[in-house]
């Protein structure tokens, strides 16, 4: 315990030095986390330090071993770093698909050619990650992929089309999902391989959101050549993986029904905008709508809490993920409708001085996709009646 | 209470709206103005023709140049607008300024404006909120009496049609405080008079909107619009008409929004199957054609009582609002979801329907705003 104490004091007084204090306010939209990777241009220098001394310590994949760059830290460490960097409301230094979902999988499936070539540029935010799953004719269907990769020996030749791919233009290298046999069982003829975006045949066309920025993609892919030490586990295995990923793709998605670090809380800024009368919020229906979601949200922490306790006790039910990513997706829609009301037709200006440039609407609309992305809340609700319910 | 259906007048009306807007101003339109940043935000040549099927004068009378076709008429020219997401001054002008000139304008007034209304030369804006949240009866901007006239001061938000209107009405105080609905008065104000100042904001449905600032602008005695001090119950009425015809666009914006996803479900295919054989989807599908059948009825409900003057009308506006402001975002959110990675595009229509229904929504009160009237007008 007191190792941990000793850890908790070293950990906040390192913050405190080392973390800028514009790394110390909220983040604003999509395009104002740092990202990284080659492409990418520093919004601040401060931007720049707080990356580069992070992951110094491998503090951007804190709990990923030392030897490939990572932090090292125990679970227990992990999440009191997690509660320092609250406490004084640092921004994660790095906003990153390969941290979040590709990292893992090749740390978890990966050869140990794959983790020493990958692994320590993600940490370092050198290299951007994109996802290429979705299709177009393959979204919720994820297993009915075309994409074909024809075996050439040492390496395959990859064909079709992806789409929706977030970030594809601004990305170095894509983990992609394609069909390696196509004579079998559709989850069983596929592979998750890594190629570089500058590969000949790779060529993006970016699809405007209704939100009006941050774009994600069309991919076409046109012979690309990819190495066959680029696939991450078994040739066909690559859905057992792709499931393995989802997984930690819809938990960071249901995470973003949670207040930000430094963000008034809904109820917060009600109070700011309506007034209290006598205690209580000044319009009795805003008040009943916003305790509704207040209690739901709260609710939504402590089993998001318990969900990570069980499984470090080694309980609880399988398939949590899909509760978490239904339930803290349809809450953050809920939160961003609730905003819109709250701030009225200040909310709705787009553009312009005349009310923060915009961006409430773009935010509330960008949250439309969180419900479809990662697999639709109606995708997680099947997963849940038939895999926890044992229904149909 | 007139039968809930529509007469042969007005089903030709419905009838010729429908085909009139869906070629004249359909969303390709509304695209347009957006990307090229129109500056008037509207095509002079649609509302030539608008002015031409005489839909500026649905709510005149025939001695200014109107047809009194009355509110029932006009609700589905609007309805028609909603599924098309037309931009126009129809509503700011055809309906707002027509109204409230023909119910209080003195002979004067309704001589000089209403026939150049009903000609499509004349626009107006209704200048009424000053909080982001609709609170009509907070009133701050100011109207003090100089000789014959007033002097005005203050600031309106965000007026819809405010930056090409030619007369502004504006309600402000000549007596009591902020809050107060006595002492609150309607001015028509020429937009380009000294100390008007119009700021054109960009909103999230690309229509027409503007802050509209009155540094010690002078407007003589006849600019007043019914009775001084005494504007609110004139103001109160010409929010239930705005109301009940938001309502009416906002059913459009509902009904194309939803037919919209239940071809969708007929045409895409996930896992083998089109995804309209999903029970999960058919069931909501179903849920919300039912909710929009409800919305149907009270729209009707709320410009027929108008159009009878019922003592009910101010329920049933607000009862329309609500209900047609709730079920349009069901309509609107479901369609992006059901629509899947395609409805979150710019590119596909889908999403400009869930753009223009909040604004409608929020317009002269929201879903709570007008619960809240409703349950008050009921007297609990
Ligand atoms: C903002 C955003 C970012 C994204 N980023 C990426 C990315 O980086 N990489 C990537 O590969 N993909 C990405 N996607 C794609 C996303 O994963 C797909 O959009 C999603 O899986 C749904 O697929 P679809 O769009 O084809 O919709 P469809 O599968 O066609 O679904 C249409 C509707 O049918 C419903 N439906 C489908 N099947 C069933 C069923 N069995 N039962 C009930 N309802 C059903 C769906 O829930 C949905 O409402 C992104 C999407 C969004 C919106």
């Amino acid at each position: 315990m007191s190792d941990l104490e000793d850890f908790r004091r070293e950990t906040r007084a390192w913050l405190e030095a080392n973390c800028p204090a514009s790394m110390r306010t909220p983040i604003l939209s999509d395009d104002d986390p740092c990202w990284g990777g080659r492409k990418w241009t520093f919004k601040s220098e401060d931007q720049r330090l707080w990356l580069e001394r992070m992951a110094e310590r491998g503090w951007t994949a804190p709990d990923w071993p030392k030897e490939y760059g990572g932090g090292g830290l125990t679970k227990e460490e992990t999440k009191i770093l997690r509660e320092e960097m609250a406490r004084i409301k640092a921004r994660p230094p790095l906003h990153s698909f390969g941290i979040w979902m590709i990292g893992p999988a090749i740390l978890k499936f990966g050869s140990e050619e794959l983790k020493r070539q990958h692994i320590p540029p993600i940490v370092r935010g050198e290299i951007r990650w994109c996802q290429g799953y979705s299709e177009p004719g393959a979204g919720s269907d994820l297993a009915g992929l075309q994409t074909r990769a024809v075996d050439m020996g040492d390496h395959f030749i990859v064909n079709g089309q992806k789409i929706w791919t977030s970030y594809a233009d601004k990305a170095d290298w894509m983990f992609c999902l394609v069909r390696t046999n196509p004579d079998v069982k559709k989850q069983l003829g596929i592979s998750l391989v890594l190629f570089d975006m500058t590969t000949p045949g790779v060529s993006t066309r970016p699809i405007k959101l209704i939100s009006g920025s941050s774009p994600f993609c069309e991919t076409f892919l046109d012979d690309v050549r990819v190495e066959k030490n680029q696939v991450v586990g078994e040739i066909d295995q690559g859905w057992t993986i792709a499931k393995y990923l989802l997984t930690h793709e819809r938990e960071m998605i249901g995470g973003f029904g949670r207040t930000a670090a430094g963000e008034k809380t809904l109820s917060q800024q009600a109070v700011d905008v309506l007034g209290l009368d006598n205690g209580r919020l000044a319009d009795s229906f805003m008040r009943a709508d916003i305790a509704r979601w207040d209690l739901d949200a709260k609710a939504f922490e402590l089993t998001a809490e318990r969900v990570v306790d069980e499984a470090k006790s080694g309980q609880g039910v399988g398939n949590a993920s899909a509760m978490l990513k239904y339930y803290g997706t349809e809450l953050n829609k809920r939160r961003q409708e609730l905003l819109m009301a709250l701030y009225g037709s200040d909310s709705l200006v787009w553009e312009g001085e005349a009310w923060r440039d915009g961006a409430l609407p773009r935010q509330w609309l960008r949250s439309k996709g969180n419900s479809i992305e990662g697999g639709t809340s109606e995708i997680q609700l099947n997963v849940i009646a038939k895999n926890i319910l044992g229904l149909g | 209470m007139a039968r809930l259906v529509l007469n042969e007048e007005q089903q030709m009306l419905k009838d010729s709206a429908q085909g009139f807007l869906r070629e004249r101003a359909p969303i390709s339109q509304l695209r347009r103005l957006r990307d090229e940043r129109d500056e008037k935000g509207y095509s002079q040549a649609l509302w030539s023709a608008m002015v031409e099927m005489g839909f500026t004068g649905i709510l005149l009378p025939e001695e200014f140049g109107g047809t009194g076709f009355g509110h029932v008429g006009m609700g589905q020219i609007g309805e028609q607008v909603g599924r098309n997401l037309s931009a126009s001054p129809l509503f700011a002008t055809a309906v707002l300024g027509a109204s409230a000139i023909d119910l209080a304008g003195n002979e004067q007034q309704k001589q000089d404006l209403l026939p150049r209304i009903a000609a499509g030369e004349l626009l107006t804006a209704l200048a009424v909120d000053e909080r982001a949240r609709h609170t009509p009866d907070w009133v701050e901007t100011q109207a003090e009496r100089r000789n014959e006239g007033f002097v005005l001061n203050g600031e309106k938000r965000y007026v819809v049609d405010g930056h090409i209107a030619d007369k502004l009405i504006v309600s402000a105080r000549t007596a009591g405080s902020a809050s107060e609905r006595d002492g609150i008065t309607l001015l028509i104000v020429d937009a380009d008079a000294d100390g008007v100042e119009i700021e054109r904001t960009i909103m999230v449905d690309s229509r027409n909107a503007a802050v509209v600032r009155l540094s010690g602008v002078r407007v003589d005695a006849g600019a007043v619009l019914g009775e001084v001090d005494n504007g609110y119950p004139l103001l109160e009425r010409l929010l239930d008409i705005g109301n009940a015809h938001i309502a009416a666009e906002l059913l459009g914006i509902a009904q194309e929004a939803f037919e919209r996803t239940v071809q969708y479900l007929k045409e895409r295919k996930q896992f083998g199957v089109l995804i309209g054989s999903f029970q999960g989807l058919q069931h909501r599908a179903a849920h919300l054609w039912s909710e929009i059948e409800l919305v149907k009825s009270v729209v009707l409900a709320a410009l027929s009582a108008l159009d009878q003057g019922s003592a009910d009308a101010a329920q049933l506006a607000s009862l329309a609002k609500a209900k047609a402001s709730e079920v349009a975002q069901l309509a609107t959110n479901e369609a992006v979801q059901m629509h899947g990675g395609i409805g979150m595009t710019d590119e596909f229509d889908i999403g400009l329907f869930i753009k223009r229904a909040r604004p409608l929504q929020q317009l002269f009160g929201d879903y709570r705003y007008h619960a809240d009237r409703y349950a008050a007008l009921s007297g609990y």
